[in-house]
């Protein structure tokens, strides 16, 4: 597999300026000649679609939901960074760079992370203009908070719901673009397989989910802007749809796979409560603004909250970093809470869970504040817990959120597939091994609306691509590859449903490579995730058929995908020497547990290239090349 | 969190398809925990209808915490059930008691057709977005976002229709099963905002005629929508969408 990242010489600032204008043009006479399919309407998705289409192209978007606003995208919560420095505390591009860099452990690309932090300024410019409706101080002017990972205040909102208003803008952008005739969406379909002509990603086969029937769809390139695959975990805080298949497809088809291993658990999720929960849902960082974290000093302390005098109680983000205090980063937060638990402090009738309380914020802002800037988040936890946050503090615990691995991309977000691009949380690029809050809404909009816009010219502009239609034998392949496996899937007619595998998977899963990873637990989830997978190929019950809507039918599919791809994510854990991040290798850690890198061995991605059924996955890397930033300890200390 | 079981009779809308008849299934909920949300509590009869060998009930849901809009049916006829400003899955069974029946039904409105049991095709509602519910700026053309001051209060009042999830709650609520407050929160947000005002005319016009078009019915003031939105979006963008409705009507050189 050859891995060129394709990122430009010469001085970091100038790097993404110099190859815009050395990527191909296409004009616009020509770019009517070509069709790009996207597939997923998330801010990446659905910024690529309408950003694309703005340009001339014919795009054709592809959804799994019932309309392109569903995307989960639309649950982010706290906000979305750029380098505006309007505070004026000492923001810029390179402190956005240097913090996302560092808070993704150096295991981010330079070239990468600082076009990033360039273009993130364009994207508040372009969604105020499109009718965002941001948060904005009596002045007039846009407000700004703080995430984790960051002491200026550089975050953008709209409320707890900035991801909404950001996808709403995308979709609304490309409903225009549809009404105009140069999107064609196909909501409600799923992509079953990627089609390659001559090495070339030409189109895709997709099931409609209303009729059961098979599709095929050619064009000059895809874009698989398909998300990330937290629900590897079962629990997760991602959507009930969200999952791997489109990207292990792609895998399967010949695109490298990187870091797999690199999943980030939130720190501040609501807790588990019972064994038929679906999901996790996430309390966003942006509380941490306000609320104050802590546990009781003392192992064991069951008293109710108000009972606990402050002598006794344990700020244990306050006291161990100081400087960031509640505001570290994701990954260090988690740990810090599973630590406390793993301690015996921790709360709430499970034991799992710590306090995330707002009574000093309320008594010093008065509730008012509180409520306008987190009311709808304080109403969601109301529901769900029968608690008023208002009153008693928040519990809260760690849960799958994020995945900074992905397809393997170069500097183009190009896949090692020619023609087939990854955007947004679908892609490895730009968070190295942990994510930074409010930076996901970030990538996902400069991918879709300021870089594939330059970068699919140039592949298409410099590319010598044949005719293809859907005609093709590769589409008559890739056709009779999906129903072959919707039959087999069908016709298994064991006695356990899809989401009863998925459950499984998933403890496995949280158990032996969640927040702490050990060797001995890693191999045998490799052999517990075996056995469930064949299991699964012995006992899945699917109910129905293949001939209309049938959401069994869905999630034994993405269930399937993620049955092999779990044992890729646990292979990666296991080859990662080091802890870095999200991934947290017990072996590797320093006196105060906290993670211990190996820069001389382990400053790679790991891109992994499918070998064949059954066969193990063979091992490539892409050596990370530090110019502009010294490989450092991270300290939020 | 400390809940207790409670067994429920369910009465369940089913329909294979859209041009099925439907009919009423019964089905009891037993040792359902009150922690469970209502989507989780379909869950769980989904999986003992699965494993007794017949088809589960198809309903839409996806981020179960109350954002995406996905899902939506009628419990005991109000859409997304009993509470005020909840959506389905955020709606929990600490709400039932021991022994109710649940009567559970798809959104009932001609534009909206049944997709099958309480799935319904809601993309009338893109139908009218397309029409004209976005401004008409490309990808690159924007000013520094502080450029263009815009009061907080008027901020405030566009993000309050903005939130809007799209849901259909408010159609399902309408005995005329209008779209009016889907409509006006969306012309809503755009007018109040100085970004919106070039194309607030047309926008208001185009899609009015695209609502009516799609066969949603008109406003007869039940105000039925404001009590179920679970977004506690107001009656008055209504009012506002008349108002931008009649200005563009006598300014309309169309």
């Amino acid at each position: 597999m050859q891995l060129d990242s394709k990122i430009p010489g010469g001085p970091l600032e100038t790097k993404w300026d110099r190859h815009r204008f050395d990527l191909k043009l296409v004009n616009p006479a020509n770019k009517r000649k070509f069709e790009i399919i996207v597939v997923g309407t998330g801010l990446a998705g659905g910024s690529a679609s309408a950003a694309l289409a703005e340009l001339g192209y014919n795009v054709k978007t592809f959804c799994i939901q019932d309309t392109p606003r569903r995307a989960h995208s639309i649950a982010a919560q706290g906000g979305i960074n750029a380098a505006k420095n309007y505070p004026n505390d000492g923001d810029s591009i390179w402190r956005l760079f240097y913090d996302t860099i560092k808070g993704g452990d150096f295991r981010a690309r330079e070239g990468n992370v600082y076009r990033l932090a360039q273009v993130s300024n364009l994207i508040i410019d372009h969604c105020v203009a499109l009718g965002l409706p941001f948060a904005r101080e009596y002045g007039g002017l846009l407000a700004n908070r703080s995430f984790g990972g960051a002491q200026v205040s550089r975050t953008f909102y709209a409320r707890g719901q900035t991801g909404q208003q950001l996808l709403l803008c995308c979709y609304q952008g490309m409903m225009r673009q549809i009404a105009a005739g140069q999107i064609t969406m196909f909501p409600r379909r799923e992509m079953l397989e990627l089609v390659t002509v001559n090495g070339q990603a030409r189109g895709i086969v997709v099931r409609n989910l209303l009729t059961g029937e098979i599709e095929r769809h050619a064009a000059h390139a895809v874009v698989l802007a398909t998300g990330g695959y937290g629900n590897v975990f079962y629990l997760s805080t991602n959507g009930a749809g969200s999952n791997v298949s489109a990207a292990w497809k792609a895998y399967k088809k010949g695109a490298g796979f990187a870091n797999p291993c690199y999943t980030q658990i939130h720190p501040t999720c609501i807790p588990v409560h019972g064994d038929y929960q679906s999901k996790l849902t996430l309390m966003s960082e942006s509380l941490r603004n306000d609320g104050r974290v802590w546990v009781p000093k003392q192992a064991g302390d069951k008293r109710p909250p108000h009972e606990i005098p402050e002598s006794e109680r344990d700020y244990y983000l306050e006291r161990i970093y100081p400087s960031f205090g509640n505001l570290a980063p994701r990954d260090i937060s988690s740990r810090a809470a599973k630590l406390m638990c793993d301690q015996g402090k921790g709360v709430g009738s499970t034991g799992l869970a710590v306090y995330l309380d707002f009574a000093d914020a309320i008594k010093r802002l008065g509730r008012k504040v509180i409520e306008e800037r987190y009311g709808n988040l304080f109403q969601m936890y109301h529901k769900i817990t029968d608690q008023d946050p208002y009153e008693v503090p928040m519990m809260i615990f760690p849960a799958s959120h994020y995945t900074m691995g992905g397809l393997w991309v170069d500097y183009n977000l190009m896949s090692t597939i020619p023609g087939l691009f990854a955007l947004g949380e679908a892609n490895f690029s730009d968070h190295g091994a942990n994510r930074l809050g409010a930076s996901a809404l970030m990538q996902g909009l400069a991918d879709g609306y300021f870089v594939i816009p330059y970068t699919m010219g140039g592949y298409l502009g410099g590319t010598p691509l044949t005719e293809v239609n859907t005609s093709h034998p590769a589409f008559t392949e890739a056709e009779a590859a999906a129903k072959a496996r919707t039959e087999k899937l069908l016709g298994i007619k064991g006695k356990r449903t899809a989401a009863s595998f998925h459950r499984d998977l998933g403890n496995i899963m949280w158990e032996y490579c969640g927040m702490g990873r050990n060797d001995e637990g890693m191999k045998k989830a490799l052999k517990l995730i075996a056995d469930l997978r064949g299991d699964f190929w012995q006992n899945l019950l699917i109910p129905g058929t293949d001939k209309n809507f049938n959401q069994s039918l869905e999630r034994a599919g993405r269930v399937a995908d993620f049955l092999e791809f779990a044992e890729l994510l646990v292979t990666d854990a296991l080859a990662r020497r080091e802890s870095c991040g999200g991934h947290f290798n017990e072996a590797f850690q320093t006196e105060d547990h906290e993670p211990l890198r190996d820069d001389e061995n382990m400053c790679h991605a790991a891109v992994w290239e499918y070998a064949g059924e059954g066969k193990d996955p063979i091992f490539n890397k892409e050596p990370l090349v530090f110019e502009n930033v010294k490989l450092a300890v991270r300290s939020y200390k | 969190m400390s809940g207790k079981n409670i067994n429920l009779t369910l009465k369940i809308w089913r329909q294979n398809s859209p041009e099925d008849r439907g009919r009423w299934e019964i089905f009891q909920a037993k040792d359902i925990s009150t922690e469970a949300s209502f989507l989780e509590m379909l869950d769980i009869v989904n999986e003992q209808l699965a494993l007794a060998g017949k088809e589960p009930v198809a309903f839409d849901h996806d981020c179960r915490e109350g954002i995406c809009g996905t899902c939506g049916c009628a419990v005991n006829g109000r859409p997304h059930g009993p509470d005020r400003e909840t959506t389905l899955c955020q709606l929990h069974m600490r709400r039932f008691q021991e022994g109710d029946t649940l009567v559970i039904e798809p959104y009932r409105a001609r534009a909206f057709p049944v997709i099958k049991d309480l799935v319904v095709d809601r993309s009338a509602f893109d139908g009218v977005i397309q029409a004209g519910g976005f401004v008409s700026v490309n990808t690159g053309q924007a000013q520094d976002a502080n450029n263009l001051p815009v009061p907080r209060d008027d901020a405030e009042r566009a993000m309050d229709a903005a939130a809007c999830i799209g849901c259909g709650a408010c159609v399902a609520a309408c005995p005329n099963a209008a779209a009016m407050l889907f409509v006006s929160a969306k012309v809503s947000h755009l007018a109040v905002l100085p970004q919106g005002r070039t194309e607030a005319a047309r926008r208001a016009l185009s899609m009015v005629a695209q609502m009516d078009a799609a066969g949603f019915g008109n406003c007869t003031n039940h105000k039925e929508c404001e009590v179920e939105c679970p977004k506690g979006i107001s009656i008055s963008n209504i009012a506002r969408l008349n108002r931008e409705f009649i200005k563009a009507g006598l300014a309309s050189k169309e």
